[in-house]
């Protein structure tokens, strides 16, 4: 687990990782073979962004950023997938689902 | 008799069945005593929670949908159901672990400062349940069927997997009639009755629930009994009359045509309700898109539902009601707390104006909508003209906004509730509404002094009291000699007692709720 790929961004969404946001969160962690973690703090404490109840337990705010790394295959676009959803207001604002 | 329990409706109709217990419902389960059949009977209570929330995200939408889909979720994740396989290795019983691990995870989620992260321990209850009831063996969904459930409260999901199909009730200690579970009761016609307080009806075994006197009997003899039988009779019979009516016109006696428009709030409601029934909808009630403990939602999200709204109704006229919240309606982060008396503090236009910012972001919305069909706006709690100047200017830039953005969208006329005294004395000050709409029970609440959700003064808080028809007269009058249409969509509107009163106040446009269409213009063709 040495090589971890990183980066970070602000949540903009209204009531930050709620329960909605949460679930897509999750779902789109879950589509890759990386190990891939989240936190609210650059130095931790890092939870796995695959596990809901440990992203909601994590209970992060609107405005505040949200690190995110991680380590395997396909680390570069799990990374790039989470940094994006998070930054596109988890698609709630002008789309249809 | 049987034992008499007086609550409040939230749902009418009348219905007599079995009882069935929310949450006490519970069988007793005996441990195995062995570790690995304990922590297979978690697993496989798990599985059968995951799959029968599965099956009943297949028959709803939108946020019960959101709902559901949360709590799938949460229990398809093992890190929940962690703590409580360790305690189950260590010789905890498998309910047993199971709830001190939902427990543990609840108490963090009602710890918090943050009032939507606290709505949710709501959800881990209804999940811990859920997996609780599947432990002890009681596979129940699908078997209530034609039954009273009686709880505390109801949790939505508890509602939709229930078979309504066969009747059924509900009876409620706690309970609220604006809740999310009370709208989709109304919607589909589930009598339900609220606030009973008294928990010695846990022990009935039959009930019958009367909505229309606000009256739950418990365990009724055979008098109670061919009373129902009786009424419930009579019920259909009426019910069968007022169907031949739902589709005409609604006409006086001697042929005058009166406006009977409807009451709605969720887009759900839609459904059950054939728009060739109605004039339009008189009272769009937008705070309900706005759920305490869930995001505030965003301007696409409100543009989606009032369209829906609009090419629901065609042609026929739609009066959206911008945020009416405060008073008994509060949502997190919106409304102010600790208010000594909040229904005359910050609440309706007064609290739109003190946050622009979301306010803006519903006019905007509704501009948009507007070109959808024939959209009114109608500003809630209004008290000096000012405050209707501000809100059609706001209305106005926003308007000028969109348009220079490219966005296809129209002006809609702005109109006022009449339910501040102020307004109804002095109306003369408002003409520039472009409508006004009398909201009778708030008038009622603010001319009586009586509270409309305190049962010791509700004999005071009467729309028939004349102070408030005298008012009621002013206002159609001052409509009348100043082409200003007025309409009345309080649950005045809807009670066949206060019909021939409101239509000799000189009105001729009435709103009401979706249920009572039938029953309105059946009687307005005997006045």
């Amino acid at each position: 687990m040495s090589d971890w790929i990183s980066g970070s961004v602000v949540i903009a969404h209204d009531v930050g990782l709620h329960a909605r946001p949460s679930v897509k969160l999750t779902k789109v962690a879950k589509g890759f073979s990386s190990v891939l973690e989240i936190a609210g703090n650059a130095d931790g404490p890092w939870i796995d962004a695959k596990s809901i109840v440990k992203v909601m337990a994590m209970k992060a705010k609107q405005h505040s950023t949200l690190h995110v790394r991680a380590s395997g295959a396909d680390a570069p676009a799990a990374v790039e997938a989470i940094t994006s959803l998070v930054a596109r207001d988890f698609d709630e604002a002008g789309h249809g689902n | 008799m049987g034992t008499e329990f007086k609550g409040i409706t939230a749902s009418d109709g009348l219905f007599m069945g079995q009882v069935r217990k929310l949450s006490f419902a519970l069988k007793t389960r005996v441990p195995t005593g062995d570790l690995a059949q304990e922590r297979e009977a978690l697993e496989t209570a798990l599985a059968q929670s995951i799959t029968e929330l599965g099956a009943l995200m297949g028959r709803v939408e939108g946020e019960a949908a959101d709902i559901l889909g949360f709590q799938v979720a949460m229990l398809e994740d093992e890190a929940l159901a962690a703590p409580a396989m360790t305690a189950i290795s260590q010789g905890i019983a498998a309910d047993a672990a199971w709830s001190q691990a939902m427990a543990a995870e609840i108490a963090g989620y009602e710890s918090s400062e943050d009032d939507y992260f606290r709505a949710r321990a709501a959800d881990l209850k209804d999940m811990r349940d859920r997996v609780l009831r599947h432990l002890s063996g009681d596979n129940h969904s699908g078997a209530a069927v034609g039954l009273v459930l009686v709880g505390d409260d109801l949790p939505p999901t508890a509602f939709l997997e229930t078979d309504w199909s066969k009747g059924g009730a509900i009876a409620l200690i706690k309970g609220s009639t604006t809740s999310h579970v009370a709208m989709l009761a109304r919607a589909r016609g589930v009598p339900m009755i609220v606030g009973l307080g008294d928990e010695s009806i846990f022990s009935a075994s039959a009930l019958i629930v009367d909505g229309s006197r606000g009256l739950v009997i418990a365990d009724p003899d055979e008098t109670a009994q061919s009373a129902f039988t009786r009424d419930h009779a009579e019920l259909a019979a009426r019910h069968g009359i007022e169907r031949t009516f739902l589709f005409e016109p609604a006409r006086r006696k001697d042929g005058g045509v009166i406006d009977i428009l409807i009451n709605v709030a969720g887009v759900e409601e839609l459904d059950a309700i054939d728009p060739r029934s109605c004039d339009g909808i008189g009272l769009m009630r937008s705070e309900f898109l706005f759920r305490d403990g869930a995001p505030l939602p965003d301007e696409e999200q409100q543009y989606r539902a009032y369209r829906r709204f609009l090419e629901w109704a065609g042609a026929k006229p739609v009066t959206i009601r911008t945020l009416d919240i405060g008073g008994d309606k509060p949502i997190a982060g919106l409304t102010p707390s600790g208010e000594s008396n909040p229904f005359l503090g910050l609440r309706g236009v007064r609290l739109t104006l003190a946050r622009e910012d979301v306010f803006r972001t519903q006019l905007r919305a509704l501009a948009r909508a507007a070109v959808h069909g024939t959209l009114k706006v109608m500003i809630p709690m209004v008290t000096v003209p000012e405050e209707l100047s501000r809100s059609a200017q706001l209305l106005q830039s926003c308007v000028a906004e969109l348009r220079a953005e490219g966005a296809p969208c129209a002006l809609p006329p702005l109109g006022i509730m009449v339910e501040v005294p102020a307004v109804a004395v002095a109306p003369d000050l408002f003409r520039e509404a472009a409508f006004f709409s009398i909201g009778s029970n708030d008038l009622t609440q603010y001319v009586t002094a009586s509270s409309r959700d305190d049962a010791r003064v509700a004999a005071l808080n009467d729309a028939g009291h004349p102070a408030v028809t005298r008012l009621i007269v002013a206002v159609a009058q001052y409509g009348r000699d100043n082409d200003i249409p007025v309409s009345l969509c309080g649950d005045m509107a809807s009670d066949t007692r206060h019909l021939k009163t409101l239509l000799d106040c000189g009105l001729t446009s009435l709103s009401v709720a979706p249920s009572r269409l039938g029953r309105i213009k059946a009687a307005l063709a005997e006045i």
